[in-house]
């Protein structure tokens, strides 16, 4: 496919390889935001094939993982209800809440729908008159313009029987949170290129200029990793901390004004609450008042959900990059992809998930081959890391 | 969940709505997608799809810039 064929080409990446071992000089932290870029990264084994100097942390870009256990349970409240066809993106379904899943509930005999887009199931409102559709509209900023949009749309078209059950969040906060904390290792981001379409970079010079930290808005193929993270420990190497973007086939330092316009015309920014971080000041985006009727939360009265999370589950720490997902006690063992415990195990862009499909074989083949386990041995860390995040980096592989 | 794949647009049309819509081609699978987000494009364009709404015309310069580096590092390598 074009567009995306190209930027896997493996002569290219290793001659980008070649030029980041050239330009780097002293060990740096960098953390890919996005979930998506994540899976990439592991999945083409960039991880490992970059030098030693660079240590690469996940960051919190998957929005099912950090929905918080609230809203899952809300979402199962909903969704056992007779009157109910509930709507969601596909990997919100095996989402553990507190007692169950949505698949569990569809199980059960509730309605549960997976859709594709969010105007699908503004359509099932249309053809379904006598029932309450209520979709899970959850997501980042790339996300949020197009459920802005079935928002309206179901508005304009008089539907009284479409509804939202939003856990929507912002990039930004995150980032500058992680960025501003004391023990922070992170050296250099790469941000989110699909966010950034959205809303452009603007924001993220801010965070660049007074956390003093490199940023990369870059995509998503290896070649765009590869290249961002050139540009990165380039700016690093030369104590430049700017942002710089590498996706500039699809972002624009403004980003899409129209889908920001339609965003602020239907959400608000208010605190919000991520599942295994807490509560991080404007970083999430609810329903206008003037858009209050399609808000589930208020009309359904959902408050009051007593709910729990796994207490062995590390998501928190692994979303905030400072532990990695094999360090988790129950990883692979008690919390597999089949029988999740946290989200970050169940989703598309979540660490565990990528850590479970792309190095469980590569960590026993590690374990009975001796050169390249002293090999790993003598790969130098950064100085201050974690020892206990050093350890298991040796154990991953 | 911020998945966007490229596609090319095929056709574009108006729906009863006022809605913009277009066929659009991801290498060869063919959807309808929402083009209100994205007033510029036009057919022959790639876009970049999210959950059914195209949110960036590619610009077919920029595609060019990685491998016009890989050019210029390999001619300062001579």
């Amino acid at each position: 496919m074009k567009y995306l064929d190209e930027y896997r080409d493996a002569p290219a990446a290793e001659k980008l390889l070649r030029q980041i071992k050239t330009v780097v000089g002293r060990p740096w932290v960098i953390m890919e935001v996005c979930g998506s870029q994540t899976h990439t990264l592991l999945r083409y084994g960039i991880d490992q094939m970059l030098p030693e100097e660079i240590t690469l942390v996940h960051g919190p870009g998957c929005p099912v993982c950090v929905t918080p256990v609230e809203a899952i349970d809300q979402a199962v409240a909903l969704a056992g209800r007779p009157d109910v066809i509930f709507v969601s993106y596909g990997d919100m379904l095996r989402v553990p809440g507190t007692e169950k899943d949505l698949l569990s509930v569809k199980a059960e005999g509730g309605d549960v729908r997976m859709v594709y887009s969010p105007l699908d199931a503004v359509r099932l409102a249309r053809e379904n008159p006598g029932r309450k559709v209520i979709f899970f509209a959850i997501g980042f900023e790339t996300t949020a313009p197009a459920n802005a949009m079935a928002v309206s749309l179901a508005h304009r078209q008089g539907l009284d029987n479409f509804f939202v059950l939003t856990s929507h969040v912002l990039v930004p906060p995150a980032v500058d949170l992680i960025a501003a904390s004391p023990d922070n290792q992170v050296q250099g981001f790469l941000a989110p290129g699909h966010v950034c379409t959205v809303t452009g970079y603007r924001e993220y010079e801010t965070i660049a200029r007074e956390r003093r930290v490199p940023i990369v808005v870059t995509g998503f193929e290896p070649l765009d990793l590869l290249q961002g993270i050139l540009m990165l420990v380039t700016q690093l190497e030369e104590g430049r901390h700017e942002v710089e973007n590498q996706y500039t086939r699809s972002v624009r330092r403004k980003g899409n004004r129209r889908a920001q316009a339609i965003m602020t015309e239907v959400f608000e920014v208010v605190d919000h609450k991520w599942r295994g971080i807490g509560l991080i000041p404007r970083s999430g985006l609810r329903l206008r008042e003037a858009y209050a009727r399609f808000d589930a939360a208020r009309v359904f009265g959902l408050q009051g959900i007593a709910c729990q999370e796994a207490e062995v589950c590390i998501s928190g720490l692994v979303l905030q990059g400072v532990k990695k997902p094999p360090e988790c006690p129950a990883f692979g063992t008690d919390c597999t992809p089949e029988h999740p415990l946290g989200a970050p195990m169940v989703s598309s862009e979540g660490a565990c998930a990528a850590y479970h499909a792309y190095r469980r074989q590569e960590t026993t083949d590690f374990q009975n081959d001796e050169g390249r386990a002293s090999a790993r041995q003598s790969r130098r860390q950064p100085e201050g890391w974690p020892s206990v995040v050093k350890d298991a980096g040796e154990r991953v592989g | 969940m911020c998945l966007g794949i490229p596609g090319e647009v095929l056709s574009m049309e108006e729906d009863a709505q006022g809605l913009r819509k277009g066929r659009v081609s991801f290498g060869g699978v063919v959807r309808e997608v929402s083009l209100d987000l994205v007033p510029e494009a036009r057919v022959g364009d790639y876009v970049v799809v999210h959950v059914g709404f195209a949110i960036s015309v590619i610009d077919a310069e920029e595609a060019q810039s990685v491998f016009q580096l890989l050019q210029e590092l390999e001619e300062a390598a001579l």
